[in-house]
């Protein structure tokens, strides 16, 4: 086994070190791009009191949905949520904690975060819900908010093709917020659709450099579609 | 006669210019897409990381991968780019984008606008809305004029939570265009058969109205 090899063989494996109360990326961006997989294996180690961080919550029966059948889920960050019947029963509960967060301070929230930098100032969200308890400065004449960046015990990722060294590219607007988990996981694991030899992907067209990934696994897809919608031909 | 969802869309579509990048709402916004002037080029941002959207797809074309930010199955029009969410919201954030078209609850006369959070019912989020009325120069909102019980949506102070503070300078309503200028409406056009005094009574934030209002033609 070459030292860049990042492929394991099962998803026992693959989310293996994962415990009760961490912190969790994922990519996704509604259904598209979503682990489906490293999600129904955290599903079936059945860890609790976890942080989900993800810009949505999946839908009743699936992504991220089926971690709140067995209430896995303590809180979690998110710009929008509540597609699911389950998920808002929870919520009125009081046995889930939401924390929305706009979509585009989610993003860099990640980026940020996997990048070293520790929090950003952002003009988004000033004079909002969100900006109470923030540090608020003006620059140019403009005020701006302090968000804190975010980082995770584990990333969990879906692309399209990775070499065995973990460059991966992702497919269409499957990409989202996938590369952006890839970077702020203290444990990056992603998986594909194809596994490739390292040298078979043109090197200007990787979109996560194998550096961020530490775990590496070809799933088979259901790909479900949310809102399905067609032209006539 | 108020005007329709359509007749809303026509409307904003004025505003469109040759080699506009335009991020479009869910909503009434959705529709000014149907009727960018022929002849014209427009790209269709997407905050999911999706610039250049094309039309829905048909039923052999449905690609699983291929979304809007309405979670919608859609394809790439010709010269779209792809990609992240970071990336995506660079470009919203950073002035990139050069028309932005929103649905709203309310909005004031101190370009406040409250559009993502109703106390007391589920709040399911602000999405990229946030984002966009913060990072966007030129917004045009949407909305009807007043609620079904009549209470003005055009206030002095927003109040609902806002999505953002001091950024909108132009509403379209289904009774009116208006412009937000030193903390009044400016009331600009009218809908067809709309009087100024109705506009004057559903108008609940200081309103402008200058000698002449030209009636909006379709």
């Amino acid at each position: 086994m070459s030292g860049f090899d990042k492929v394991v063989n099962s998803y026992e494996e693959a989310l293996a070190g994962l415990e009760d109360n961490m912190t969790v990326i994922a990519g996704g961006f509604g259904l598209c791009g979503i682990p489906e997989n490293l999600i129904q294996q955290i599903k079936v180690m059945g860890t609790k009191g976890l942080t989900i961080v993800s810009n949505n919550c999946g839908v009743d029966g699936f992504g991220l949905g089926i971690l709140l059948e067995d209430r896995q889920i303590r809180k979690m960050v998110s710009s929008y949520v509540g597609e699911n019947a389950l998920f808002e029963q929870q919520l009125l509960a009081g046995e889930l904690e939401v924390e929305l967060t706009p979509q585009g301070t989610l993003a860099e929230k990640m980026r940020a975060g996997g990048a070293g930098i520790p929090a950003f100032y952002t003009a988004t969200g000033f004079g909002t819900p969100v900006a109470e308890g923030k540090e608020v400065r003006e620059f140019n004449g403009r005020n701006y908010i302090l968000e804190e960046s975010i980082t995770g015990d584990f990333a969990i990722v879906k692309g399209w093709k990775a070499d065995r060294y973990g460059n991966v590219i992702y497919r269409d607007t499957a990409q989202n917020f996938n590369p952006l988990a890839a970077t702020a996981g203290k444990i990056t694991i992603v998986e594909v659709e194809e596994i490739v030899e390292p040298g078979e992907l043109e090197p200007t067209q990787i979109h996560t450099p194998g550096i961020y990934v530490n775990r590496l696994i070809k799933g088979t897809f259901e790909k479900r579609i949310e809102q399905r919608t067609v032209r006539q031909a | 006669m108020a005007l329709t969802r359509e007749q809303m869309a026509m409307r904003v579509a004025r505003e469109l210019q040759d080699g506009y990048y335009v991020n479009l709402g869910i909503g009434i916004p959705t529709l000014v897409a149907n009727y960018v002037p022929e002849g014209m080029e427009v790209m269709l941002q997407s905050e999911n990381g999706l610039l250049g959207m094309g039309p829905f797809p048909t039923e052999d074309e449905i690609d699983a991968d291929m979304i809007n930010a309405g979670k919608q199955t859609v394809t790439a029009a010709t010269g779209a780019s792809i990609f992240s969410s970071a990336e995506s919201f660079a470009m919203i954030r950073g002035g990139h984008v050069d028309l932005t078209v929103l649905g709203a609850f309310e909005v004031d006369t101190q370009g406040n606008i409250a559009s993502w959070m109703i106390p007391g019912k589920l709040i399911k989020g602000m999405g990229g809305a946030m984002d966009l009325v913060a990072g966007a120069d030129n917004i045009i909102v949407t909305m009807t004029h007043a609620s079904k019980h009549g209470e003005s949506k055009l206030l002095s102070t927003c109040s609902l939570p806002l999505t953002g503070a001091g950024c909108i300078k132009k509403v379209l309503t289904d009774l009116a265009y208006l412009e937000i200028e030193n903390g009044a409406f400016i009331l600009k056009e009218r809908a067809p058969g709309v009087s100024v005094e109705e506009i004057v009574e559903k108008t609940e934030g200081e309103l402008v109205v200058p000698d002449s209002v030209p009636e909006m033609t379709f």
